[in-house]
């Protein structure tokens, strides 16, 4: 089965990061395909590699980033609201003339429309949220 | 349909919303605060009670451990993993986030 | 935006989406950002219905002035799905009356369910978006 996830919350501030990571891992280790993993509202704060965690607890940015190159995963971030989160990449940084960027390897940066397609492609949609 | 709720009854509407709207042979899934719906003697578990005739409710193991709670769930509630959650999802045709 | 070619799912899929709104307006980006979806649903010929529950019938009251906090007034978005072909607007009866509300209190038309009809649409979806 191929499953869409989405993450609505940041790491930390709520479980929802921590949840959706241990259902995609239960998925893939099931043999299930994730097809995307779609980061909205604050979860887009999922994808900044600045963080610097607590040695002796979970790395939630850095997780998923391994996650995703074990897997080939989709890990992708709501343009709009990265934007008005401060989370970019090279790209948007020198787009929006800004002086530095800040995402984590594995994440991309995209519209929308990829978590509509995600919901039509995927057969089924699990929201990870507050 | 899969429900899952994921805050205690206690801090928002969305278990209580939930069980209003749940069609019979439906499946509730209560993760994160939400297994604070799934514990016994409380003034919340008679609504969760009730739908268990025509709902399956289920609550998520570790969850329950990290709260310290599993010793007190109440009879009817299926403690699964999170193997479980993802056979949940796939078993029903559709899933719906109560947040 | 009506300009934009119009992208259907892969091999014409067409699945029915349900936007699930049950919070207030102002207070998080949660009414906000979910509009935002639906307006980018509106390009991918679904079908769409937005479903307002609980607090989220405020998100869609009349008279909503924004000077005061200094926060952009987004209602008026409500308004312009039907440009979009975004008509299916739902919502509680039970929420309405709850918190003393009326049809005429909502700045758009909508088809007000009760808890059983809305229960039934939801179980009835292919994808449900909360937020």
């Amino acid at each position: 089965m191929k499953f869409g996830i989405m993450v609505n919350e940041g790491p930390y501030q709520h479980q929802a990061s921590d949840t959706a990571y241990q259902f995609a891992k239960a998925a893939l280790a099931k043999g299930h395909e994730i097809f995307r993993v779609f980061f909205y509202h604050d979860g887009v704060n999922n994808a900044t590699r600045l963080t610097i965690p607590p040695q002796d607890d979970r790395h939630i940015v850095n997780r998923w980033s391994e996650l995703a190159q074990e897997h080939n995963l989709d890990l992708v971030v709501c343009v709009a609201a990265a934007q008005r989160r401060g989370l970019l990449d090279e790209n948007e940084a020198s787009r929006n003339g800004k002086d530095a960027n800040n995402i984590a390897p594995g994440f991309r940066i995209s519209g929308l429309g990829q978590l509509v397609e995600a919901g039509i492609q995927a057969d089924r949609l699990v929201v990870f949220g507050d | 349909m899969l429900h899952t709720v994921n805050k205690s009854p206690f801090e928002k509407s969305a278990l209580a919303s939930c069980l209003k709207h749940a069609t019979a042979g439906s499946a509730i899934l209560l993760i994160e605060d939400g297994v604070y719906g799934a514990l016994d003697k409380t003034s919340f578990s008679d609504q969760v009670r009730a739908v268990m005739p025509t709902c399956g409710v289920y609550a998520l193991g570790p969850d329950l451990d990290a709260r310290g709670m599993s010793g007190r769930v109440m009879d009817g509630v299926k403690v699964v993993g999170y193997d479980g959650f993802v056979d949940l999802v796939a078993e029903h045709p559709n899933v719906q986030a109560w947040l | 935006m009506t300009e934009e070619h119009e992208m259907e799912g892969e091999g014409g899929v067409i699945k029915k989406f349900m936007f699930v709104n049950r919070k207030a307006p102002y207070g998080t980006i949660y009414a906000l950002e979910s509009l935002e979806v639906v307006l980018i649903s509106a390009a991918f010929d679904q079908d769409v219905s937005l479903m307002f529950l609980d607090d989220g019938v405020y998100e869609i009251v009349k008279g909503q002035d924004t000077k005061g906090i200094e926060v952009k007034n987004f209602s008026p978005t409500y308004r312009a799905l039907e440009m979009y072909d975004i008509e299916k607007l739902f919502v509680s009866k039970e929420s309405l009356e709850e918190r003393s509300l009326t049809e005429d209190d909502l700045l758009v038309d909508v088809e007000v369910l009760d808890h059983t009809q809305v229960a039934e649409l939801m179980a009835a979806q292919d994808v449900v978006l909360s937020f």
